[in-house]
């Protein structure tokens, strides 16, 4: 393990990541409804996504998990300072206990209601394949989860893997990307700045809509891209910043700080999702290594994100420091060409992961200067503007036509019997990444090389004896006469199967698991 | 290192890869797919977009 004092990352520690989907939630109308039924429309949204997480802790037999909040910060900023908690919004306060549900699952994720949204947020893991594979298995429990819900208010509830309602209100897909402490966190806001800006070619989701409320009828590559209105700062909700400050590693933060990334669009394409959380992964090993010589400084960050993103030519350019004027893509180009000339000057094998996701991420570049529709099968926001422009063709609408707005809303829809990406997906359209059987194992199994093998073993196997969780801790209660333990767990890397599967094989009880751990 | 030329991650089980000039080839159906997405599509447009409304998230 790296001392704090180390300069250099371990370039051989793995990067840990995790994703956050907040669900946009409708409750659907149709048919003839009961008086009780109707008078559902009034249920605040909040009760709404609780009656949806609380479904899903029915369906697999689990009671609420506690949230355990000692270690949670989330007005300690990057910059090294922290907000009096008289001066933060009720929504920043997230670490006060809401008293809506709460699940810590077994395959190591969280399940919640953040603000008005249900929530995913998957277990730790260390390769983009399988941040897919378990955001994929967070929609499978999302989806059984509405199903029951559904049941049992006898109505439908409808949940969407989407960033907006195309009427000035928006939700996150958020990142996770574990840095080393010693990282300036000022590189990090000038070299990871003009990727965030211009990755919105590659894997925006594609939106009708144009301006916050869709003020502007049209077509623009990202869902998210018009809600950010800052360079850097800590709010998630209002002035959304390109780079958010949130200092809440959920590890030793003497060695570790946690980059929450919040521009992203949810992908709904796992090539995409695979890109996006792959890239910038491999963006900000070159970040850390702090040997890249000129990134460039773009003039107005958030204008150009716009900027890029309202254009779905792709060629719209924007200003450098320099005054040189670049496009979306030859931006990703330029950081591109750096994380190459660094991979191939790195001592160490940067993996097969790497190496792929270099070919992919050129391949896509690469077809998008030739002809975005070739990336009709990877792209969120090429398969849906390709839809897009063959109703327009067919039916003669314009870019204010509601039918095109529903198209949009529904390709996010998370169940297979409506989504139209899953659609295209079945009809051999859209790659696939990983399998159903797959997506299946992991809604309830942990990866196995993170701490959240750990996690999810003490909820499969001891959950009677789990008072609370969090990412970097579990409390215990052996028996009903005894204290609580908690059990830090400040390294993301430890508690995989390969340091305690064994213990957990002799353990009968969280008791005997203690013991042995402790000897 | 890959040898696939789109660098995906695929595995042996799974479904074959769409290739740009198979997606080409596939724009002919494309009005077979809307017409199949038209019977999945909600009937109401108009009401049904008017209808989604979210609560702010982060």
């Amino acid at each position: 393990m790296a001392s704090p004092s180390e300069r250099n990352p371990d370039p051989h520690r793995p990067r840990v990541m995790g994703l956050e989907t907040e669900y946009g939630i409708l409750l659907a109308g149709g048919g003839p409804l009961t008086e009780l039924q109707e008078r559902l429309d009034e249920l605040h949204p909040m009760h709404l996504s609780n009656a949806v997480v609380r479904a899903y802790g029915q369906l697999v037999a689990q009671r609420p998990t506690g949230w355990d909040y000692e270690t949670e910060s989330p007005l300690a900023d990057q910059r090294g300072f922290e907000l009096a908690r008289s001066d933060a919004l009720a929504e920043q306060l997230t670490d006060v206990e809401s008293g809506l549900a709460n699940l810590v699952l077994t395959n190591g994720a969280r399940l919640y209601v953040d603000h008005a949204h249900p929530e995913y947020a998957t277990p730790e893991v260390t390769t983009a394949r399988d941040a897919v594979l378990w955001d994929r298995a967070g929609d499978q429990a999302m989806v059984l989860a509405s199903r029951a819900a559904s049941e049992v208010l006898g109505r439908e509830i409808r949940l969407y893997r989407n960033n907006t309602d195309g009427k000035g209100a928006s939700y996150g897909s958020h990142e996770n990307y574990l840095l080393h402490r010693s990282t300036p966190f000022s590189r990090v806001v000038v070299q990871f700045t003009p990727f965030l800006v211009s990755r919105s070619v590659v894997v925006g989701a594609g939106r009708v809509g144009i301006g916050q409320s869709s003020e502007l009828a049209g077509f623009q590559l990202s869902q998210r891209a018009d809600f950010f209105e800052t360079e850097v700062g800590l709010e998630t909700t209002v002035n959304r910043p390109i780079i958010n400050t949130r200092d809440e590693p959920h590890a030793d933060a003497r060695t570790s700080r946690r980059l929450h990334v919040i521009t992203g669009d949810a992908s709904s394409s796992e090539y995409a999702g695979w890109l996006k959380v792959g890239t910038a992964a491999l963006v900000l090993a070159l970040v850390e290594a702090g040997t890249w010589p000129d990134p460039p400084r773009l003039l107005d960050p958030v204008r150009a994100m716009h900027e890029i993103s309202h254009d779905p030519t792709l060629r719209a350019t924007v200003e450098l420091d320099d005054g040189r004027r670049l496009s979306g893509l030859d931006l990703q180009q330029l950081v591109l060409d750096a994380v190459r000339t660094h991979l191939a000057r790195a001592e160490e094998d940067p993996g097969a992961e790497a190496a792929e996701l270099l070919t992919g991420w050129q391949q896509v570049l690469d077809d998008l200067r030739t002809d975005p529709a070739r990336c009709a099968d990877r792209l969120d926001w090429v398969a849906k503007q390709h839809l897009l422009e063959r109703y327009r063709e067919r039916d003669g609408l314009a870019w204010d036509a509601p039918k095109l707005a529903l198209v949009d809303l529904q390709y996010a829809d998370i169940d297979p019997r409506r989504s139209l990406h899953a659609a295209l997906v079945a009809r051999g359209r859209m790659r696939r990444l990983v399998g159903e059987a797959e997506v299946e194992h992991a809604r309830t199994s942990p990866p196995t090389d993170t701490r959240a093998w750990f996690r999810g073993q003490c909820m499969r196997r001891f959950a009677d004896q789990v008072v609370a969780a969090s990412w970097d801790s579990v409390i215990f209660q052996l028996d009903r006469e005894r204290s609580w333990i908690r059990l830090p767990m400040p390294d993301p890397l430890r508690g995989t199967r390969a340091h305690v599967g064994e213990l957990f094989d002799r353990a009968a009880d969280a008791g005997e698991l203690l013991a042995l751990l402790g000897s | 290192m890959s040898e696939q030329t789109h660098g995906s991650s695929r595995r042996d089980d799974e479904p074959e890869d769409v290739t740009p000039a198979r997606a080409q080839q596939q724009s002919g159906d494309v009005d077979d797919l809307l017409d199949e997405i038209d019977s999945v599509l909600e009937s109401n447009a108009e009401e049904f977009v008017r209808s989604f409304v979210q609560k702010g998230g982060q």
